[in-house]
């Protein structure tokens, strides 16, 4: 099999040879035939793949190494510049894992979900009894809680890339959590995975039964191996580690159970507990962004995204003179609830250094704030580095040089 | 007749009660083993889900080493290449380079680290550490632990962490009895509600 895998180096050569002979047989108006692309069966009729000129690729985030000293894979980044539409394609989708992880080979022909603890009708699922159930599909966003943009990064992919919206298929939570019958006192559950470690998380019965879908599908297609497979749980709004990967159980308790993720994101300040878990509003310009070029003065449509772990976003404004004014910005078709919206703003580049920022608006009237805003709640000084609790939702700033070069504005 | 009068009210609420049942009626009922062989979940407080064991910190220095804990986490249970587990006192407890920093640390392995001569890792409660090393550990061979060498492993490190006494024994009723010295510092997430994080918060 490994003798028919396309080599790039031959599809090169095959690609100039038959354009050699395309060349010398189209004379007609119409113009010169594109060379045809040797392809694989494989790609042809079975799996189709992206066009080889296409080379945007994840990247493990900043820090921690991925592979690790242990081999494990611990935080990857989308490459948010690179990308059309809010969308994400799966192949390119953040990922995230609780300490490093291995990805776990799962039958989905074996897997079982269960639900227990405080419940009247303990009940177990397979997969097929899964997909009996009336099944949902929703966009939504899901963003790791270290998505946090700092003055050493150089682009989008590293200041905002660990946050990707995929179109999420499944059962909601509260449809299983009915089947079982949540008795009086089941005020928090513990979701838990199948991998190595069975990294769990405490989700309030509120969330569980408000908007929680138990995923199969995503994307058109099985959750990938990295997103879960065969089963994630998704909370919409949530930071990352809540998205339980590999759901294999689901217990119905009476208290917060400081398990396995909790514990690693253990917090003393109430505020700053009420500033994890749920996402703020908070967007980013995707293009232009730090390490693009804008090749000469003249229009640009400035583009990016926004999204709340709160609901849907109501409208975005950019600066495009460091935040002294703003002007709101055109979202792209519909705004869902908890899923990143494009928007778009038509900017004519007069040559000029400048500062480009976004800031967006959620459904509850919240808008995002600035890094000094942020500051100034703390009562710290306006440092480069200023530690944003719980999740950072900071306004981005990028600065253009003379030259159409954009760097990170932290720096 | 009276008799019938008086059971009638009570047979509508067994029937409302039911009218609760499940709509779709899909999936079977676990046995009460199968799940019990998958309730690793042990609750904080009270340890209900403890399983009968018990261990020492004696048994679990042995076990920090035979079991390949020192391996990763350093033989005393810092300067290795996974989370510092115990800082003595008067060590540092920041990593990088320079004499006031944990040598030998890889970035982001001070993770946990409250202060030195204390419990370096934060667990609230101790039956927090059981249920992270009854799930998570070691490496490559999760889930392999006995529950008598979780207690141990437990027992070993509450004790190099200066919370209990080396002698005290570990099991299902004394371990949720160990007073962590950390639980200040741990604040339990409110119950959700739709919308904004925090009032007031820019």
């Amino acid at each position: 099999m490994d003798s028919k895998k396309p080599n790039r180096r031959g599809f090169l050569k095959g690609g100039a040879a038959i354009v050699g002979v395309a060349a010398g047989a189209a004379e007609s108006a119409r113009g010169q035939a594109p060379a045809i692309a040797a392809y694989s069966k494989k790609e042809l009729i079975g799996y189709g793949e992206r066009s080889h000129f296409v080379t945007a690729l994840r990247e493990p985030a900043p820090g921690r190494p991925s592979p690790d000293a242990f081999g494990l894979v611990f935080h990857v980044a989308t490459p948010l510049q690179d990308q059309t539409g809010f969308i994400t394609p799966s192949s390119l989708h953040y990922t995230a894992t609780h300490r490093g992880a291995f990805v776990p080979d799962i039958d989905p022909k074996e897997h079982r979900l269960v639900i227990h603890g405080m419940v009247d009708r303990p009940v177990v699922f397979t997969m097929d009894d899964l997909k009996r159930f009336p099944s949902v599909t929703r966009f939504h966003f899901i963003e790791c809680a270290g998505n946090s943009a700092r003055a050493t990064h150089k682009t989008v992919q590293q200041s905002h890339g660990l946050t990707s919206t995929a179109a999420w298929t499944g059962v909601p939570l509260s449809t299983l959590l009915k089947e079982a019958g949540v008795q009086s006192g089941g005020i928090w559950i513990v979701a838990e995975g199948a991998e190595e470690v069975k990294g769990a998380s405490s989700i309030p019965m509120t969330k569980a039964m408000d908007d929680c879908l138990v995923c199969y599908g995503m994307n058109g297609e099985p959750v990938r191996p990295q997103q879960g497979f065969p089963l994630r749980l998704m909370v919409p709004g949530y930071e990352g580690i809540f998205q339980v990967k590999y759901l294999r159980r689901i217990k119905v308790v009476d208290r917060y159970y400081w398990t396995y993720n909790d514990y690693g994101h253990r917090k003393t300040d109430p505020k700053e507990v009420a500033l994890g878990n749920q996402i703020g509003p908070k967007s980013v310009i995707t293009f232009p962004s730090g390490g693009q070029k804008l090749s000469s003065p003249g229009m640009y449509e400035i583009s990016g995204l926004a999204w709340s772990g709160a609901g849907a976003i109501r409208g975005v404004e950019v600066s495009t003179d460091g935040g002294t004014t703003w002007k709101a910005a055109a979202l792209k078709g519909t705004a869902y609830k908890m899923a990143h919206t494009q928007f778009g703003y038509e900017w004519n580049w007069d040559g000029k250094e400048c500062e480009l920022m976004s800031r967006c608006t959620d459904e509850w009237g919240t808008v995002q704030p600035t890094l000094a805003q942020i500051a100034k709640y703390w009562n710290e000084p306006l440092t480069k580095e200023v530690r944003v609790r719980g999740n950072n939702n900071a306004v981005q700033p990028w600065k253009i040089a003379s030259d159409g070069s954009v760097t990170n504005g932290l720096a | 007749m009276a008799s019938h009068k008086l059971l009638f009210p009570v047979l509508i609420l067994g029937v409302s009660a039911w009218a609760e049942g499940p709509t779709y009626k899909i999936g079977r009922a676990p046995t009460a083993e199968e799940i019990k062989a998958q309730d690793i979940s042990i609750n904080p407080v009270t340890g209900k889900e403890l399983p009968p064991g018990h261990g020492t910190a004696a048994e679990g220095a042995k076990l920090f080493v035979s079991k390949a804990c020192a391996a990763c986490h350093g033989a005393n249970g810092y300067g290795g290449r996974a989370p510092t587990l115990i800082v003595p006192r008067g060590y540092p407890t920041k990593t990088g380079k320079g004499p006031e920093r944990i040598p030998n640390i890889m970035p982001g392995m001070e993770m946990g680290i409250e202060s030195p001569g204390l419990m370096a890792v934060h667990a609230p409660y101790a039956p927090v550490l059981w249920d992270f090393i009854s799930r998570g550990m070691p490496l490559n061979k999760e889930g392999s632990l006995t529950p008598d060498e979780v207690y141990s492993i437990t027992a070993f490190l509450l004790w190099k962490g200066e919370v209990i006494k080396e002698d005290e024994v570990m099991d299902q009723n004394t371990l949720p009895k160990v007073k962590m010295p950390h639980l200040d510092l741990a604040t339990e997430p409110a119950i959700w509600k739709k919308g904004p994080r925090l009032a007031n918060y820019p």
